[in-house]
C-alpha cells in the first residue's frame, strides 16, 4: 500500500510543476525585479513587499491586483495560462514617478521555455 | 458629432475651448467683454491638465502654456457661458507647502479668465497624496453637480482615492443627484480619469468606473468629458460618449502605440505641438454637442 501512495505522490509531482516563489520589492518608483520571466503553465506565486509607503501592484490583463503595504508581505498566486508579454504598475498614486512605476511579465510558451533550460 | 480641424475652427470661431468645474470663479467676466447670449445654445471650454508647476524634459516651457491658454480663451469673440479645467491642475510634489503654493499660482493665472464662471476639479496630481485636502482649502468640494440652460452637469471625483476610484458613497450620491431628473434631461459628466476602461494597464482608467456607467445607463442623453490621457481620444460605451481633452503640459502617447506610457518628446522646433483645448457647443432642445479642438500651438 504503501509503495501505491508513493508511487501516486511521484506521479502527481512529475504531473503537476512545482510552485515556483518570485520576491519582489516596490519602492517609489521602481520594483525589483522589474520584468519577470515565467513558463506557461507553472504555478507561481508572486511575494511583494513594500520598502517605502503603499504601493499597488496590478496586472490588468491578467486580472491579477494586490496591495503591497510596508510591514506585510502580499502575495499573488496563479498559473500563467498563455504565453505572451503583460505589464504591471503600480495603480496606488505615489508621487511624481507615480506614471513610471510600472514593469512586465513574460510568460514563455512551454515549449520554447522548456528549450531554453 | 461633429469634430473640425485647427483652421476649420478658427474659421468658424476664431479660437479655441476651455472647460472649468466649481463656481469657484463666478463673475469673472469684465464689462468689455460680450457676455453669453441668453438664448438656449450655449457652450463651455475645456482646458484639462494644466499640470502647474511641472519642471522637465518633456515641455521645458511649461510655465508658458496655462497663461498662453488664458490669453486663447480670452481672445474668443464671444464668452463662453463657463470654463471647466478637468483635473490635474497642479504637477504633484511630496511638500505639502508647495502643493499649496503650486495651487495658488494656478489660481493667479485662471483668475485672469474673463468668462462668467470658471469650474475646477481634481486630478491624481492635485488630491491622491493628501486624499483631496489641500485642493478642498483651495478651491472648494471635490464632487458637485449644478444645471445650465436645461443641461445637468456633474462632476466627479475619481482620484481623491489613491486608488483611482470612486467609491461606494460617490455611487450612492450620483445615484441620489441623478434621481429627481427626468429622463430626457441632458446630462453632462466631468471626470478625470475615464470611466472606461481605456488602457487599464497604463492606469487609464477607472477602478470602479462601470458601476458609474451604470447609473448613467438609464439616461439617453449623457456626455463625458474627461482629462488624464493628454490626448483628444472619442469612444462610446454604448449610447454614452466619452471624450478627452489635449492636455497643457506635455502630450502622451495613444493608447498602446508604444510600449511605456512615456511622454512624447519635447520638439524644440515645435513647442507647444499636441497641446491644445477645447470649446464645447450646444442646444439643449437638440441635445447634441459640436466639440471644436484648437492647437496651443502652430502644429505645421
Amino acid at each position: 500500500m504503501s509503495h501505491v501512495l508513493l508511487s501516486l505522490a511521484l506521479l502527481a509531482s512529475a504531473v503537476a510543476p512545482p510552485e515556483r516563489v518570485v520576491r519582489m520589492t516596490a519602492r517609489r518608483f521602481t520594483y525589483s525585479p522589474e520584468v519577470i520571466e515565467l513558463e506557461e503553465g507553472v504555478p507561481v506565486i508572486l511575494e511583494l513587499t513594500s520598502l517605502d509607503r503603499d504601493h499597488g501592484f496590478t496586472v490588468p490583463e491578467l486580472g491579477l491586483r494586490i496591495d503591497v503595504e510596508p510591514g506585510k508581505t502580499a502575495q499573488v498566486r496563479f498559473v500563467p495560462q498563455k504565453a505572451g508579454t503583460f505589464l504591471f504598475h503600480c495603480d496606488i498614486f505615489c508621487g511624481t514617478g507615480h506614471e513610471e512605476m510600472a514593469g512586465e511579465i513574460v510568460v514563455k510558451p512551454r515549449k520554447e521555455a522548456r528549450r531554453g533550460n | 458629432m461633429g469634430q473640425t480641424t485647427r483652421r476649420e475652427f478658427l474659421q468658424l470661431a476664431g479660437v479655441g475651448g476651455v472647460v472649468f468645474a466649481s463656481g469657484l470663479f463666478e463673475g469673472c467676466a469684465s464689462a468689455d467683454r460680450p457676455r453669453p447670449a441668453p438664448a438656449d445654445d450655449f457652450y463651455f471650454v475645456q482646458l484639462s491638465d494644466t499640470h502647474w508647476g511641472y519642471k522637465g524634459p518633456a515641455n521645458p516651457e511649461a510655465a508658458v502654456e496655462l497663461p498662453r491658454a488664458v490669453e486663447l480663451v480670452n481672445a474668443l469673440p464671444k464668452a463662453p457661458d463657463f470654463v471647466i479645467f478637468t483635473g490635474d491642475l497642479t504637477h504633484t510634489t511630496d511638500d505639502d507647502t508647495e502643493r499649496r503654493r503650486r495651487m495658488s499660482g494656478f489660481r493667479a493665472h485662471a483668475a485672469r479668465l474673463r468668462v462668467p464662471a470658471i469650474r475646477l476639479m481634481a486630478g491624481e496630481h492635485d488630491a491622491s497624496l493628501d486624499r483631496g485636502a489641500a485642493y478642498q482649502e483651495n478651491f472648494g468640494s471635490l464632487r458637485y453637480s449644478f444645471n445650465h440652460k436645461g443641461v445637468h452637469f456633474v462632476a466627479l471625483d475619481n482620484v481623491s482615492d489613491p486608488k483611482g476610484i470612486l467609491g461606494d458613497a460617490q455611487i450612492d450620491w450620483l445615484s441620489r443627484d441623478l434621481a429627481p431628473l427626468a429622463k430626457a434631461t441632458p446630462i453632462v459628466v466631468f471626470t478625470h480619469r475615464p470611466l472606461f476602461d481605456l488602457k487599464p494597464d497604463w492606469d487609464w482608467a477607472t477602478g470602479d468606473g462601470s458601476r458609474a456607467i451604470d447609473v448613467l445607463h438609464p439616461y439617453p442623453h449623457v456626455t463625458v468629458f474627461y482629462g488624464h490621457i493628454h490626448q483628444e481620444h472619442h469612444q462610446r460605451t454604448d449610447h454614452i460618449a466619452h471624450h478627452a481633452a489635449r492636455s497643457l503640459v506635455f502630450p502622451l502617447p495613444a493608447p498602446g502605440s508604444q510600449a511605456k506610457r512615456t511622454p512624447i518628446p519635447w520638439d524644440p522646433a515645435h513647442p507647444g505641438r499636441g497641446l491644445g483645448l477645447r470649446d464645447v457647443e450646444t442646444d439643449p432642445r437638440t441635445p447634441d454637442y459640436r466639440l471644436r479642438e484648437i492647437a496651443l500651438a502652430s502644429e505645421a
